[in-house]
């Protein structure tokens, strides 16, 4: 058995009466509690598992099956929730590394982590390489012919590929992982500081967040341009989950339970659905008032806008609130696929963009169609399924007869994200 | 619980299926083109008015209208079947035979908005067109260029061409889903709404529109066909599309539209 199978997890805001007990720290007295051994928080997984879908859902093109994902109901999507809950399960799992072993130790281990997504993102970009040559060899459509323009990197394969693996050329759809990346990198700074004070580093991240927009830092990319996510900004997201994971959530309880939260919280729910709503039907935008219209576009993906973060604050605040941590359905037999995915999320998330690209592949050259599009996306979640179940099974098979030798250290896995 | 799961799995079975019994339906119709053109109507119509315009043909002045576009204002090898000769057509066909209409196109080979903006003051200088169709952010997608700088490069080529005393519409990029792995249109398809918005001009939302026509399967833009039949067929509709939005836009008295 590894840690990973018996760590609990506080709730994600801990409103459901999550165990105030520490772990035995060595180092007398840190600043950060960690919650008690017990069993799986299987909200997280359940988010996870359920962001990765959406996910692959939405680096497919678009299609009836679009509609369920998130980002159609407001300003926040898939990737707030990836991200925070990757945040909330690596500051977890090294936070309790390194009060158990050492900063160096912890630190040693995140990068070892950081270097398995390294080789997952190079991994994607090779298959990206293969899909864009050949459809750049067989495609002259010539309704098309400026779009093809963006074959013109192939010509130029010695700095392409030099700037791939530096992660500053990124191919659409393939930003997460180098945004995980840099946070994964910074995660051994960040725990440090938490460790000493994890509100002053909270505030730290923040103030970080606000210098980023004020003075338009960001990220330069190949061959010109930035990072689609600025990690400067969205590494809010990332402290905040592991400010929550470290006791932060356990500390806002209060403020979660109440009412007044949940109300403000439904109320903003409502309103961006409203906003939302005017994409899609542009005869209710002349309800909206033209000043707040000014006011509020463009809602920045980029750098996480302030409306985006809040939006994903009020949609935690809710789950956390009508989701408890004993909800039996989390042990029911519908949810276990999403759950399963959740619990693997690297491996997952590296295999839902090799499928959004082997859909986009099968559209193109079998046939297009809103059947074959229905049955790509289905397909594609059952194989996200079917891998997370045999990688769970291979697990457990591998730790039964492994358990003699190999020593309990915290799984990756659960800080995995992607 | 479980009962409820259970019927929204149903649910969604029964949403998936849908689109495919459309799909059957609409495929029949995709040889003549003004069916394939068929278009729900909140794509053609804009808040935003063209003043300039609706003066021009109520005075019976000559309506002069430049395209400024790119490599896929046209197509290769056949200039009188892209869309802004298929609009010119089809402007002729709508407005009273009096009116006289005149087409131009500026073709800004490779270049992002920045680019094309600047020579803006001088192309308005030669010549002095009632309205510019503005076509833009394809060649910025393509570089990633940054989005607010984008925006403020549509922002100044807008006002400039403003300043210059015609009326403006914006056009964004295509729907290639051949591309769309590869090329990210959003945040230029968003900032240009940001700016029509904000000018209080029209947007001709192409990249909806070619959307919609593969998406109900009127015509199938992942085929890899080399011959031009495809690319003539939509640059056709696309210009009836344009006129279109052009005389609602314009608000021409609908006696006029009849004809």
């Amino acid at each position: 058995m590894t840690i990973a199978d018996q760590v609990t997890g506080s709730t994600i805001a801990g409103t459901a009466g999550a165990k105030p007990a520490g772990t035995k720290p060595r180092a007398a007295a840190p600043a950060i509690t960690l919650p008690a051994i017990g069993e799986r928080e299987l909200r997280l997984d359940l988010f996870r598992g359920l962001a990765l879908w959406l996910i692959f859902i939405d680096h497919l093109p678009t299609s009836l099956l679009t509609w369920f994902t998130i980002r159609n109901y407001g300003f926040s999507d898939a990737t707030e929730i990836f991200i925070f809950i990757s945040g909330y399960t690596a500051a977890f799992v090294y936070g309790r590394a390194m009060l158990e072993s050492g900063v160096v130790i912890a630190t040693a281990r995140i990068l070892r982590r950081v270097w398995q997504i390294y080789v997952a993102h190079v991994f994607l970009f090779t298959i990206f390489l293969a899909e864009i040559s050949y459809v750049a060899t067989r495609f002259e459509n010539p309704l098309y012919t400026e779009e093809m323009g963006i074959m013109d990197f192939l010509k130029q394969p010695d700095i392409t590929i030099v700037q791939a693996l530096l992660l500053r050329f990124r191919p659409v759809n393939m930003d997460v992982l180098p945004l995980y990346i840099v946070l994964m990198l910074a995660l051994p700074l960040i725990l440090w500081s938490m460790k000493w004070r994890p509100d002053v580093t909270l505030g730290l991240s923040v103030v970080l967040y606000a210098v980023t927009w004020e003075y338009d830092l960001y990220f330069s990319a190949y061959p010109n341009g930035f990072w689609a996510f600025n990690p400067l900004a969205w590494q809010l997201l990332f402290v905040f989950g592991a400010w929550c994971a470290l006791g932060g959530a356990r500390r806002m309880s209060r403020i979660l339970a109440s009412p007044v939260t949940m109300w403000i919280a439904i109320a903003y729910l409502a309103a961006a659905f409203y906003v939302t709503l005017t994409w899609y039907v542009p005869q209710l935008s002349q309800f909206m008032p033209k000043r707040i219209e000014q006011w509020m576009y463009p809602i920045d993906k980029t750098d996480l806008d302030v409306l985006r973060f809040t939006h994903f604050l009020a949609l935690a605040a809710l789950t956390v609130r009508f989701l408890s941590r004993d909800w039996p359905g989390l042990k029911s037999r519908w949810l276990r696929p999403l759950i399963l995915c959740g619990q693997h999320s690297l491996e997952i998330f590296c295999l839902g963009v090799f499928l959004a690209f082997a859909g986009h592949f099968i559209l193109a050259e079998v046939s297009g169609g809103a059947a074959m599009h229905a049955l790509i996306s289905l397909s594609g979640v059952l194989i996200m399924w079917g891998v997370a179940w045999v990688i769970s099974w291979y697990k457990r098979v591998a730790d039964k007869s492994g358990a003699k030798t190999k020593n309990a250290v915290g799984n990756a896995d659960l800080a995995g994200g992607g | 619980m479980k009962a409820k799961v259970l019927l929204s799995l149903i649910l969604l079975c029964g949403g998936l299926a849908a689109p495919v019994a459309r799909a059957g339906d609409a495929a029949p119709a995709a040889s003549p083109p003004p069916a394939a053109c068929e278009l729900p109507s909140y794509l053609l119509t804009s808040e935003s008015r063209l003043p300039k315009v609706a003066h021009a043909v109520k005075a019976g002045k000559p309506l002069d209208i430049l395209v400024v576009g790119s490599r896929s204002t046209t197509i290769p090898s056949s200039e009188s079947s892209s869309y802004p000769a298929r609009m010119e057509a089809n402007l002729k066909e709508k407005l009273p035979a009096s009116e006289v209409v005149h087409v131009s196109v500026e073709i800004q080979s490779k270049k992002t908005a920045e680019e094309a903006a600047s020579t803006f003051v001088k192309l308005m200088e030669a010549k002095t067109p009632t309205l510019v169709i503005w076509q833009t952010g394809t060649v910025d997608a393509i570089r990633s260029i940054d989005p607010d700088e984008f925006r403020s490069a549509v922002t100044d080529g807008v006002v400039a061409l403003q300043k210059a005393g015609a009326d403006v519409v914006l056009m964004n990029l295509q729907y290639s889903p051949r591309t769309e792995t590869m090329i990210s249109a959003q945040p230029f398809l968003d900032n240009m709404r940001v700016v029509a918005q904000e000018h209080d001009i029209p947007l001709f939302d192409r990249f909806a529109i070619m959307r919609q026509w593969n998406d109900q399967g009127q015509f199938d833009l992942f085929s890899p066909s080399r011959g031009p039949e495809l690319a003539k067929q939509v640059h056709d509709c696309l210009g009836r599309a344009l006129a279109q939005f052009v005389i609602d836009a314009a608000h021409l008295e609908p006696a006029q539209q009849q004809n």
